[in-house]
């Protein structure tokens, strides 16, 4: 008897038996706490004749957006004002991450400048834009923008296809007609022969050491190829130009001030963050390898490009990889300055007109997660292609 | 061992914490001796707060109303500012219990998103402003136009089925915060400002030379304005609907803030004995003391005092009553309460 309470006692005290008898309870009470919250929610929204379901994704929307990348009208459906804020959301993330990179790059590498005036504009600009709130920093720009601009009939023209006034930048559309498709047609092809020329320079140094000038000759294929292709068919490419009409320019490519004016303070905000990690990046890379670049013979702008800059970006990928998952969600400030962004389509006016705020909000939050893991993604291939060979 | 143990012990208890059924809203307001409403976030004679943060307008007033009603006090009540794009989900949880928010009584929402709508308290249409230098008079002119506005109301929806309906182009500019959208239409991003006519006229003493702009003749939209409440609690809802009943039947029947007292004391009138609370037992229906009506309209007024008193003729707002819809009916309007019997 003696023995068997022993067991059982040495069985209950056991360390990995009580582990896993914790976790359980832990796992149950969660799944417990998840139950009673979606039941509670659902009779409360039964209690207080709320609507629930996606089924208004289908209904028509019955209202308009300033600004559509793809065709909407009112009686477009919901899913479509989804759809509309969404691609307005990465327009303005993509936009906004392309400029940060480079202001930031370009900021980051002015602060290691021997050139004392040189690094300290770049330390000013790091230090007045990263301290100041993003959204004034958004009201700033955007009622700059709004007050710097003349109005339109009093339009900045360049070559009378170039329209700048408060209700935006107004240019050229190109419109291609007949016989185009040829062209776009080569113009991948010869990008395609560009990129396996790159791989071909690269294995034929690797074996024999001998350079190969890749870059130029695949930009003269290209543009050379896309300028004969289009001479060759006759330039069947016309130009959309913008007019003034009424109260407003009409035709062409239209750019709203709400979209410069995000880009602009989102793009220089992130990129005052961006310059830090890129200066700590390359300020990790030890002097000895510069010394050691150096005495190989090797020139300045290859020390950077072969020795620094490499060995820098697997420092600087994985924080660079936060500043842009950073812009995304920050972009959706939009809604303060009427840019028709998801948040504000979606979340503000469709939310309102359906009041379906949960499956709304559970879309929306959706959607910024799957972009932020998508981000992350993409870096986390990037910064594994840039690893030393062979180290884990 | 031990932090694990509390922690269990906490969640436990926080699922067997299953709240008690839902007291009635008025219960819980008389025990706690206050309730929250919700108020927008500055429109001149509606809602609008002082430099020392006191709330007043004709909206701010229902619930003033509704507070005398109870408490015999117009000032048991805490504001809460609003957005129009939170208004709603603000009432849903709870944390105001009436939104007195120049808010439109539309099908939608009073069917779909569990709200109730207490009564009209302004009878109101959509318009647009322009600026009197652009030379426009009429909203038909406007094909082509920016059209800065507010997120959430009824107003991007009309102004969608105006410019549809007449086969006109418009750019819509959205904006979160009525201050933000004023701010924009000022520095000319928008060539006109749209949303109710009530809104535009007291929105315009924001801008920075009001006498520049004009509001257009037409009105594209009915818009009744009035408190909301939660959907299911019908006894607070009757609280509101005949606070606000008995302030415009107090007016059809000439007791005023200034003249109750002394008319009070003397009427022969049954209808003005029953707002006087001296015949009727009408208070004990609504769970309310018998005087509920004659402090609303000592205290806080009856409608006519209180349109007057915020966005009459002589107030900067400057809403001229007669010939409008919210004149009595007794002269043309289509104000008219339900008997208070």
């Amino acid at each position: 008897m003696e023995t068997d309470k022993s067991k059982i006692g040495s069985f209950l005290f056991n360390r990995s038996v009580q582990g896993v008898f914790y976790q359980l309870i832990t796992l149950g009470l969660v799944a417990l706490g998840i139950y009673y919250i979606v039941t509670n929610t659902a009779r409360n929204m039964l209690e207080r004749g709320l609507a629930s379901g996606f089924h208004f994704l289908g209904v028509e929307s019955q209202f308009d957006i300033g600004m559509t990348l793809i065709e909407y009208s009112p009686t477009s459906t919901y899913f479509d004002s989804f759809i509309v804020g969404l691609l307005n959301t990465l327009l303005v993330a993509g936009i906004g991450i392309l400029f940060a990179t480079i202001i930031g790059f370009t900021v980051g590498i002015m602060r290691l400048s021997s050139n004392w005036l040189i690094a300290k504009i770049a330390e000013a600009y790091v230090e007045i834009l990263r301290n100041i709130p993003l959204l004034l920093q958004i009201f700033f720009w955007y009622f700059a923008v709004l007050r710097a601009l003349p109005k339109p009939k009093q339009s900045l023209e360049l070559y009378d296809s170039f329209f700048l006034n408060n209700r935006g930048l107004f240019i050229p559309d190109t419109v291609f007609g007949e016989g185009s498709s040829i062209i776009f047609y080569l113009l991948w092809l010869t990008i395609i022969i560009s990129i396996g020329m790159f791989i071909w320079a690269k294995r034929r140094q690797d074996r024999t050491g001998e350079r190969f000038p890749a870059f130029y000759v695949s930009t003269a294929l290209i543009l050379g190829t896309f300028f004969i292709s289009l001479a060759a068919t006759g330039f069947p490419v016309s130009f959309e130009y913008p007019e003034l009409k009424g109260f407003n320019f009409k035709g062409g490519v239209k750019l709203i001030p709400e979209l410069v004016a995000l880009t602009f303070a989102l793009a220089m905000y992130t990129a005052s963050f961006i310059a830090e990690v890129v200066r700590g990046g390359i300020m990790a890379v030890s002097k000895g390898q510069t010394e050691a670049a150096k005495s190989v013979g090797l020139k300045q702008n290859l020390i950077l490009r072969l020795i620094i800059i490499p060995q820098a970006l697997r420092i600087i990928v994985p924080p660079l990889t936060n500043q842009y998952l950073n812009l995304t969600k920050n972009s959706s400030l939009a809604a303060a300055i009427a840019y028709p962004d998801l948040v504000l389509v979606f979340a503000g006016t469709a939310l309102m007109q359906t009041g379906q705020a949960i499956e709304i909000i559970g879309m929306v939050m959706g959607v910024y997660l799957f972009l932020s893991l998508f981000t992350s993604l993409i870096m986390n291939l990037f910064n594994r292609f840039m690893k030393v060979d062979g180290e884990r | 061992m031990n932090t694990m143990r509390i922690s269990f012990l906490g969640l436990v208890c926080s699922v067997l914490m299953v709240p008690a059924a839902f007291a009635g809203t008025l219960d819980t307001v008389k025990s706690q001796g206050f309730f929250n409403c919700g108020v927008s976030q500055g429109v001149p004679g509606f809602s609008n707060p002082d430099a020392d943060g006191n709330w007043s307008g004709i909206d701010v007033d229902v619930c003033r109303a509704v507070s005398a009603a109870i408490f015999g006090d117009p000032d048991k009540v805490k504001y809460v500012p609003l957005t129009a794009k939170e208004r709603f989900t603000a009432l849903q949880a709870g944390e105001i219990d009436v939104l007195s928010r120049n808010t439109t009584w539309t099908l939608s929402r009073d069917a779909q998103i569990g709200l109730e709508f207490a009564g009209v308290n302004f009878y109101d249409g959509q318009g647009f402003m322009v600026r009197k230098d652009s030379g426009i008079t009429s909203a038909m002119e406007l094909d082509g136009a920016s059209v800065c506005t507010n997120l959430g109301t009824t107003t991007e929806l009309n102004m969608a089925d105006f410019f549809r309906a007449n086969g006109m182009a418009y750019e819509p500019v959205v904006f979160e915060k009525a201050d933000e959208v004023v701010n924009a239409y000022d520095e000319g991003r928008c060539d006109t400002y749209t949303t109710d006519k009530s809104g535009l006229a007291a929105q315009r003493t924001k801008l920075a030379d009001p006498d520049a702009h004009v509001v257009l003749p037409e009105t594209i939209s009915k818009e009744p304005l009035g408190p909301v409440v939660r959907e299911g609690d019908g006894d607070w809802a009757d609280v509101v609907r005949w606070s606000l009943n008995a302030m415009i039947e107090a007016e059809e029947f000439g007791l005023t803030q200034s003249n109750a007292q002394t008319t009070c004391a003397m009427t022969s009138n049954p209808v003005v004995a029953r707002l006087c609370g001296k015949e009727g037992g009408t208070g004990a229906g609504l769970n309310l003391g018998e005087s509920w009506s004659y402090d609303i309209v000592t205290k806080v007024g009856n409608y006519g005092d209180v349109y007057e008193k915020h966005v009459g003729e002589n107030t900067p707002v400057g809403l001229a009553r007669a010939g409008s819809p919210n004149a009595s009916y007794k002269n043309g309007g289509v104000l008219y309460a339900p008997p208070a019997r």
